[in-house]
């Protein structure tokens, strides 16, 4: 028995089975954003006011990079046309210009998430460091000429490190809704950081920028990985449409057309989800 | 909602937030930010209206397409 409405839109709804699926799959996607969005509002609104590291508790501003997320909305931006394009090129009858755009769009994904991985470990290796006077301060730790990842004060114990070099952050650098905090750390004009030694005795305590360290740090690596998830999904499913799934395209060309298109939304919707990703977690 | 529509509320949405950046960075700007934050602003206000561009150039070469 043929399955009905695989190509043909049911008359009652307008839509073929595929779009009614996927669209079904989106309705709970946009539940399951729409609650971790709630939770970072909920979160972000009850955090005491103050400057973060100074307030432990207080909500940490400019700790991302914002030139780098901008470059990566840009390529999820691009990699948004070149799905469509690629939708159009099979409308068109032209699969060579299809499979041409969906490579763009492949390698724009991969390329958003090797930056994304970059900008990861940048945070696995840069440190909130309370001191026994009660000061604290960010930045990365340099031993022997490079950054380590997820130390803390246990890792130095077991080291036995008698002092360690830190890259400290200026805080001046640091943009906060109401502008920027002025710091009295000495530095050049265009210079990002100081560098110094600490005593281990000092340290009272050492935390990478790792989900445990905090709430934002929390919500942040939650809501993004999931996005990466989401990412890697499509393109695994886009991959294995445009090449290894391809050969659909002679024999049903319009069922193909119409998976591509519900490939299609599901990408636009991830790249929906980072476009209010970026600004609240980047730029508020 | 067909892809070709979906696309057009995408297109919007990254306008709206492009004018968000650019907002932004202009405030940063007048705010000690610098130059630097000015040449954002601009870049992000001209991506801007390009998109806008390519988003009604978009809309009349796919006429043809459905908004179901």
């Amino acid at each position: 028995m043929e399955i009905p409405y695989t190509v043909k839109p049911r008359p009652d709804t307008g839509l073929y089975n595929a779009k009614i699926g996927i669209w079904l799959f989106l309705a709970s996607e946009v539940m399951l954003f729409g609650a971790l969005f709630s939770a970072y509002i909920l979160l972000r609104v009850g955090a005491p006011d103050g400057f973060w590291p100074d307030v432990p508790t207080a909500w940490p501003h400019g700790l991302l990079n914002v030139p780098l997320g901008t470059f990566n909305t840009a390529v999820l931006i691009t990699s948004s046309m070149t799905v469509m394009m690629a939708w159009t090129a099979l409308k068109e009858n032209n699969f060579a210009k299809f499979r041409k755009f969906m490579t763009v769009t492949l390698l724009c994904a991969v390329l958003f998430l090797c930056i994304k991985g970059y900008e990861y470990n940048d945070k696995f290796t840069h440190y909130v460091i309370r001191l026994k006077d009660g000061s604290a301060l960010t930045g990365h730790l340099e031993i022997n000429g490079s950054s380590p990842r997820f130390w803390t004060e246990d890792t130095l114990a077991a080291k036995k490190l008698e002092s360690v070099e830190v890259l400290q952050d200026i805080p001046t650098v640091l943009r906060y809704p109401s502008g920027f905090k002025h710091e009295e750390v000495a530095h050049e004009p265009g210079e990002h950081h100081i560098k110094r030694e600490i005593k281990t005795a000092d340290i009272q305590s050492l935390r990478p920028f790792v989900p445990a360290t905090g709430t934002f740090f929390a919500v942040y690596f939650t809501m993004t990985f999931l996005h990466a998830l989401h990412i890697i999904g499509g393109v695994l499913v886009m991959g294995y449409m445009t090449f290894v799934g391809g050969g659909m395209w002679k024999t049903e060309p319009e069922r193909y057309t119409n998976r591509i298109e519900s490939v299609g939304l599901f990408w636009h919707f991830v790249d929906l989800v980072w476009i209010f990703l970026f600004p609240v977690m980047y730029l508020l | 909602m067909s892809l070709k529509t979906f696309h057009i509320v995408f297109i919007t949405v990254c306008v709206l937030l492009l004018l968000f950046l650019s907002g932004w960075a202009f405030s940063n700007s007048r705010q000690g930010g610098g130059t630097l934050d000015a040449v954002w602003g601009s870049l992000a206000l001209a991506t801007a209206v390009a998109l806008a561009v390519y988003g009604q150039r978009f809309l009349k070469r796919l006429k043809h397409i459905s908004f179901l």
